[in-house]
């Protein structure tokens, strides 16, 4: 028993087990260190446009006096309420969590209908959710605007059908409502994957057995089809919300100037305004904000590995 | 509960078994009827202008090899398909039309499609809120359901974390909670191994005398048929072939397909040479020619061509002629011997190369057996235990 047990742990396991630890160290925590690093540092101009710089070559008093230099008046600038940060973190939430449930009002029919559908055209089904991928994400952010202008595709089938006057054309872009469907148009196959694996699991006969039991198909649906479908709706609400959050090109590109999203404010601190610790400050406290469902979602998964 | 109880209510069972018999009854109401019922999926065709009469209280039973249209036959009752033709009711009721969810049967599934997401208790309940049953109740109706099944214990546990007997016992409770007219249980012990499902069968005959109710159970396993049924229908190619109590299915088959089917059987060709009352003679060219002689009456003209079926456990074979009789005997050679414990199967070569398999029950705790390969054997039968098919 000793002896196997011990085989479980050679050096193999220690590899498998060590390369994704390097990778999340590499690529992710050795990253996040140095972006909270310049968060925690002073605006100048210079190159790069922050002090102090750790040289390690200037010996080891250097090093300490620079470290004392690093202070959070980054975040207390952030978090002022004067500033409009918060704002930016309460709209980007409130976008974020209306294009979810959008997503989901949308994507769970779709996904309903596909795991519904004959298995022989189910493959082409799940083709056709992944095939606007093929085409890039940026160009088609594009054709919505080409969709959405007041003279553009959608108001000139509105007025040829008179349902719009020519005069005074839908305005939807530069709106909130554009950054809305532009979301949902975006990130619908990240909701109907999860939700497409979790129902296409499913077992057909619950649904007979139910009826059989006096169930009727609407209740049916609530009480058995719904509740083993939740494993899906959470990771596909999160799989949307997360990046959702933090999206910069959508409400760049389609919404308006009073539309406010941390990822076009953190975009305008760095690029316009070219303050490298503020939109550092910005980036640590929205993965601070994001730890929260994360944080919930794998409690979530872990309940269900559980269940099985 | 004591024994004295349980011997009590095996001895009225057993009672109500002798005489329950109202297929014979002119005056008995049928419970279930299906009248020239079919179901064709698309250009095939399930069931076949089908008619069948199920009585109140019976344990009946669907046998046939699968795709003969049982389980369709059933779903037909519970509602999950509804027939191209024909007319099925239930206690008068035409339930044509009806949807599954207001027809007082319920289902036991072959997968037992229990709610992964429910406890067994929430489980049990499901049908019963369905019928927006006061509270109380349900928890009595459950509490009884989990007692009848053996399954108190194991309330809160969700079905993944029962063994494949107990989830059977929990779909069986289920089905049962609502108390429906008729229980439908779809090859309901097909996932249990051996020693299990005949537990089980006995188990369900019991229940189903204990709650009075109606059984209808489909299966392709004739032993199981045997075991808890009191009727059964063999079924082939949407039809079906004989519908009778057990005994006279294997007895008395109507046909070479019945006979086949439920247990094993040596089946000869023959012509009619003579038709009596109460007996036929036959002659037939197996093994060197002989003469049959079977106690029956039979439909046929001589000359016809028919069939002799004899089951092997009653089949005797014997080192010397037996002088008794002159029909039904043919001679043959051992050609292998299964033992199997309680009885070995002699398998006889006649001359012309069919085989006969006789099955003698090892009465004794002799090794060597008096008759053994190579042996030149007499095989032969009594009038009365051969039956003669004319189809």
């Amino acid at each position: 028993m000793a002896a196997k047990a011990r085989g479980n742990k050679g050096p193999g396991r220690w590899l498998v087990l060590g390369i994704p630890y390097l990778w999340l160290l590499v690529l992710f925590l050795v990253p996040f260190l140095i972006v909270f690093k310049i968060s925690l540092s002073q605006d100048a101009i210079a190159q790069p446009p922050y002090e102090p710089v750790f040289d390690l070559a200037a010996g080891w008093e250097a090093f300490t006096e620079a470290f004392s230099q690093l202070n959070f008046d980054n975040y207390a600038y952030v978090l002022s309420w004067d500033n409009e940060f918060i704002e930016a973190y309460g709209s980007s939430l409130w976008i974020a969590g209306i294009s979810t449930l959008l997503l989901l009002a949308v994507g769970y029919p779709i996904a309903y209908g596909m795991a519904r559908a004959p298995k022989s055209i189910r493959p082409t089904l799940l083709m056709l959710v992944i095939l606007p991928f093929w085409t890039s994400f940026l160009i088609r952010v594009y054709a919505w605007i080409g969709i959405l202008s007041p003279e553009g595709l959608l108001n000139q089938l509105l007025i040829a059908l008179g349902i719009v006057s020519p005069d005074a054309p839908l305005q939807i872009l530069a709106t909130d409502t554009a950054v809305y469907i532009g979301i949902v148009y975006s990130y619908l196959p990240f909701m109907i994957l999860p939700l497409y694996s979790a129902l296409e699991k499913m077992d057909d006969t619950l649904l007979e057995a139910a009826a059989d039991l006096g169930c009727p198909p609407f209740a049916a649906f609530w009480k058995i089809t719904w509740p083993l479908s939740l494993p899906g709706v959470f990771a596909g609400c999160l799989l949307c919300f997360i990046p959702a959050v933090g999206e910069f090109v959508i409400p760049d590109l389609l919404g308006g100037s009073d539309t406010m999203m941390i990822g076009k404010v953190l975009w305008t601190e760095f690029s316009v305004n070219r303050s490298w610790t503020v939109s550092a400050a910005v980036a640590v406290l929205l993965l601070l904000v994001l730890v929260i469902p994360i944080v919930f979602y794998q409690n979530v998964q872990a309940k269900e590995m559980e269940g099985r | 509960m004591s024994t004295g109880v349980t011997e009590k209510t095996q001895t009225t069972i057993g009672g109500i078994r002798r005489k329950f018999a109202p297929w014979n009854d002119p005056a008995a109401v049928p419970l279930i009827r299906y009248e020239n019922v079919s179901k064709r999926f698309g250009e095939f065709t399930a069931v076949d202008n089908l008619s069948l009469d199920i009585y109140e209280r019976e344990f009946f039973a669907l046998l046939g090899p699968s795709g003969c249209g049982k389980t369709t036959l059933m779903r037909m009752l519970a509602g999950f398909e509804d027939p191209t033709e024909g007319r099925i009711t239930l206690g008068g009721q035409d339930l044509v039309g009806m949807p599954p969810y207001k027809r007082q049967t319920n289902m036991m599934f072959q997968s037992y499609a229990l709610f992964p997401h429910m406890s067994v208790w929430d489980n049990i309940a499901f049908g019963l809120k369905q019928d927006r049953m006061e509270k109380g109740s349900i928890a009595a109706r459950v509490e009884e359901m989990l007692k009848l099944v053996k399954l108190e214990k194991f309330a809160k546990r969700k079905p993944h974390q029962l063994s494949g007997g107990q989830r059977q016992r929990v779909a069986l409770a289920r089905s049962l909670a609502k108390r429906p007219k008729v229980l439908l249980l779809d090859e309901p012990l097909g996932a249990l191994d051996k020693k299990l499902r005949e537990e089980t069968q006995f188990e369900l005959m019991d229940i189903q005398m204990q709650l009075g109710m109606t059984f209808l159970i489909v299966t392709h396993d004739q032993e199981e048929a045997m075991t808890v049924a009191d009727r059964i229908a063999v079924m082939d190619h949407g039809k079906l072939i004989q519908v009778a109590p057990p005994a006279v299915i294997y007895e008395q088959p109507n046909s070479r397909y019945v006979a086949d089917f439920v247990g094993d059987v040596n089946i000869l060709e023959a012509k009619v040479e003579a038709i009596a009352p109460g007996n036929v003679s036959l002659y037939t060219s197996v093994g060197g020619g002989a003469k049959l002689s079977i106690a029956q009456n039979v439909e046929a003209k001589p000359g016809d061509t028919a069939f002799v079926a004899i089951r092997p456990e009653k089949v005797r074979v014997d080192l010397d002629p037996p002088a008794w009789q002159e029909a039904n005997c043919l001679r043959g050679e051992v050609w292998d011997i299964g033992y199997l414990g309680d009885l070995s199967i002699y398998h006889v070569e006649l001359e012309g190369g069919t085989r006969i398999k006789a099955a003698k029950p090892n009465l004794t705790r002799m090794v060597e057996r008096p008759i053994t390969w190579e042996d030149k054997v007499w095989v032969s039968w009594t009038p009365d235990s051969g039956v003669v098919l004319t189809r």
